[in-house]
């Protein structure tokens, strides 16, 4: 179903605002492949939010340039350029007068598609982020916020946009529904491969849900670009290691899965020992084992059987990589 | 109906030249008749105006009392308000000429029931605009519910409470001039005065329509400088 | 405060029965007011409402149409009427010019009001997905603002009909005619004309409110009910 996904270049991009004496974002330079889910991530301030409204053009830069697949997005029309990218904000703007169906079938209907395409494209996507058909025929107002980020999320999606940009799209959901739809994004990141950069404030969500983090300090300055291990391991400076946090180790062992380390054969005898499922993170693990004294663990496949032992030593090497 | 014992009327036959000519605007004749028409216009206006406002003042703050309450008598109030603001001036001082008879008070009825229409739900707004987690806060710090609407609800209101009666204060001085349709009284009535004569006398027209518009402008900017005293945390202009 | 000495209940007997004695007289008259009470929102809807709608979806001009209708309201309606007269002379030009002023400040305030406090999230989410400014005004701004701009539109008709009576002064016709005339229509005449601007004036508010209700997008309507002290907020 997708149309695929572009690359987006930031080139030494600089935005001032006027009246105000510091740069708003300095000689930004990001390269972000074709599929990447960038997380924009810092302190408020740091000018992610700005970083993200030059892609559509909401807000112009003063300096340097954005290309999206090799072209200047100032080669575009703004009406044509949006007409390409999704937008999702926290406070989602659906349109309070229109039904859902209708917020989702918004682009298609400016794009001139006919009423039998809008109505299947609709139900489609709105099966996508987990939305009944029936939903189609209501009105925002009478959603949940989880609910209507959700339909903000379709409606980004509806023409297929190849960029996808999203600014604190799950800020003002509650922790549990945030999570759910933080899952949720990140499996349909995979099933559609769109180009995302999404701007947070919150550095749990970044690296939960970036391929690559960009860490913007205070003026616009980048502070690090890279993938959430390579950050974790190696902050670039005391601004980075300090907005990661003093428990970075236990943040990278979160990011591996049991099931994806090479474990220890079973020992002959491994009734008494301590249990966790392939699919839990490392950190977990090391947190049970932790609590109940020991230096191993067995891991459990999907079926429930073991599959291999894991070390409190193995985790110790990881960080070490 | 326009009572006859007016004030003077502009003498044709030993008026300037300006007067006669009917010119824009006659000074000699602003100045000569400043004290026996327009001056006396002025203050009656003043006079109704203040009276209106002040009684519509009290009747508000007691109806907000009652509204805060009990809060069913909100609707009936609102009800009553929407078709009282339906009835058009000149149709409710006759109204109310068989019950008061042609005098001050049915005058004075009329507008107070307008500035009612406009200060109950400004004054209303204004007590139901406090955040609902400073009442929960003023109600954690253990303030009873009389303290917290006199250290809390109203001093929140007042900014609201002034927009209100920045409009009422300006509508009244607007309705007050059509009050000389039943009685001899008020900036209206030279107006209406000139205009009985098939060539309208332009100086008293005008003389007396820019004093009805700057009283109006000079009491509004007279609130606006009082609720910037009153309400310094509100920046912002409400109206 | 006399009252037991000057009421008498009969009055308003007589002014009903005057009603019902000149029925197509008082239709006549009417008619006369509401002709220029269209002919004034007319001229006002068509310059202010333009006005509004433009500065309110650039943001721009707060103070012009904010102010518009505290100068509408200190402009008390006897001074414009007598104020055109002196320059456009007797008659209905000059009664609808003054209308159509009193008409202007609601209708701008509110138009603007109502376009530039559409909800800014949903202004943006709009842009962002490539609507021209065109189709951000007529697709989202429009419809969502359409209630309190049908509000600015409702108060001016009011303000109208209600001052239109007034016009009579001027040689305005209408039902006033017979208000400001009690020589000749006594004061069951004068009762029975002002019962009649009432009912007039309540007819075109009640009108004007269902209107607006049909109007509203269903999306608006849900889960809001609005409050009567809002209507009333605005004066005449």
């Amino acid at each position: 179903m997708s149309s695929g996904a572009a690359e987006i270049v930031f080139d030494h991009v600089t935005k001032r605002y006027s009246g105000r004496d510091a740069a708003a974002l300095s000689e930004l330079s990001l390269d972000i492949p074709a599929g990447t889910f960038c997380v924009l991530v810092g302190p408020s301030g740091g000018g992610k939010t700005t970083a993200l409204k030059l892609v559509n053009r909401l807000i112009s830069f003063d300096e340097g340039d954005i290309r999206i697949d090799g072209r200047s997005i100032l080669e575009l029309s703004t009406v044509e350029l949006r007409r390409g990218i999704g937008y999702v904000i926290q406070n989602v703007g659906l349109f309070p007068h229109l039904t859902i169906g209708e917020n989702v079938g918004t682009v298609p209907k400016l794009l001139g598609w006919d009423k039998k395409r809008i109505q299947a494209r609709t139900a489609e996507l709105l099966e996508l982020v987990g939305l009944e058909e029936g939903d189609a025929k209501r009105y925002p107002a009478q959603l949940s916020g989880g609910q209507r980020q959700r339909v903000g999320l379709a409606r980004a999606l509806a023409a297929d946009p190849p960029v996808l940009l999203m600014d604190e799209p799950f800020g003002a959901l509650d922790p549990i529904t945030r999570h759910r739809l933080q899952q949720e994004l990140r499996r349909l990141h995979k099933e559609v491969a769109k180009t995302v950069i999404f701007v947070t404030h919150d550095i749990d969500e970044a690296i939960l849900m970036g391929d690559r983090i960009a860490i913007l300090r205070n003026g616009g300055v980048l502070a690090q670009y890279d993938t959430p291990d390579a950050i974790l391991a190696h902050p670039a400076d005391d601004f980075v290691a300090e907005f990661i946090g003093e428990d970075r180790a236990l943040r990278r062992l979160a990011l591996h899965q049991l099931g994806d380390l090479e474990l220890e054969p079973l020992p002959a005898a491994s009734n008494n020992l301590l249990q966790a499922s392939a699919r839990s993170t490392v950190r977990n693990a090391v947190s049970l084992m932790l609590d109940a004294g020991t230096d191993s663990l067995v891991v459990a496949g999907d079926d429930g059987n073991p599959i291999g032992v894991l070390p409190l030593a193995l985790a110790t090497k990881l960080l070490q990589s | 109906m326009i009572a006859s014992n007016g004030p003077v009327i502009p003498n044709f036959g030993q008026a300037s030249s300006c007067v006669l000519a009917n010119r824009t605007f006659c000074w000699d004749w602003a100045r000569a008749h400043w004290h026996d028409t327009l001056w006396p216009a002025l203050e009656q206006h003043i006079e109704l105006t203040a009276i209106a406002v002040g009684i519509g003042f009290a009747i508000s703050f007691a109806l907000m009392f009652l509204a805060h309450r009990f809060n069913r008598v909100v609707q009936p109030i609102g009800i009553v308000s929407a078709l009282l603001y339906t009835v058009p001036s000149l149709a409710l001082f006759q109204l109310l000429v068989p019950f008061t008879g042609v005098t001050t008070t049915t005058v004075e009825v009329a507008l107070v029931a307008y500035t009612l229409v406009i200060l109950f739900p400004n004054m209303l707004d204004g007590l139901r605009s406090a955040p609902p987690e400073v009442l929960d806060a003023a109600r954690g710090m253990g303030l009873t519910r009389s303290q917290i609407l006199w250290r809390v609800e109203i001093p929140l209101a007042v900014p609201a409470i002034v927009s209100g009666l920045r409009i009422a204060v300006i509508s009244t001085i607007s309705i007050a001039t059509i009050a000389a349709t039943l009685l001899p009284k008020g900036l209206g009535y030279p107006i209406f005065f000139a205009l009985q004569d098939p060539q309208p006398f332009k100086t008293e027209i005008y003389a007396a329509g820019a004093l009805a518009i700057g009283l109006a402008l000079a009491c509004d900017g007279a609130l606006v400088v009082t609720r910037r005293l009153l309400a310094p945390w509100a920046v912002r202009s409400q109206s | 405060m006399i009252v037991a000495d000057s009421f008498h209940p009969g009055t308003f007997v007589d002014a009903l029965r005057f009603i019902g004695n000149h029925p197509t007289f008082l239709a006549h008259k009417a008619a006369e007011q509401m002709e220029l009470t269209l002919a004034a929102l007319a001229i006002a809807m068509l310059i202010a409402l333009p006005v509004g709608i433009v500065l309110g979806h650039r943001h721009r001009g707060a103070n012009l149409a904010i102010g518009a209708s505290i100068i509408g309201r200190a402009l008390p309606s006897v001074v414009l009427i007598g104020a055109f007269l002196t320059v456009l002379g007797i008659g209905f030009v000059n009664n609808m010019v003054a209308l159509a002023v009193l008409a202007t400040g609601p209708l701008l305030t509110n138009a603007y009001l109502a376009i530039e406090g559409v909800d800014r999230d949903v202004v943006e989410a709009a842009r962002g997905m490539g609507m021209s400014g065109a189709q951000v005004l007529r697709l989202v701004e429009l419809p969502l603002g359409l209630p309190l701009l049908f509000t600015g539109i409702r108060i001016a008709a009011v303000t109208v009909v209600a001052t239109a009576p007034i016009a009579a002064v001027a040689g305005g016709g209408g039902l006033g005619d017979v208000i400001v005339n009690q020589a000749s229509y006594r004061l069951s005449g004068v009762l029975g004309a002002a019962i009649c601007v009432m009912a007039l004036s309540a007819g075109v508010w009640l009108a004007l409110l269902a209107l607006q209700r049909a109007l509203t997008p269903s999306g608006i309507r849900v889960g809001r009910v609005p409050t009567v002290g809002k209507l009333v907020k605005e004066e005449q």
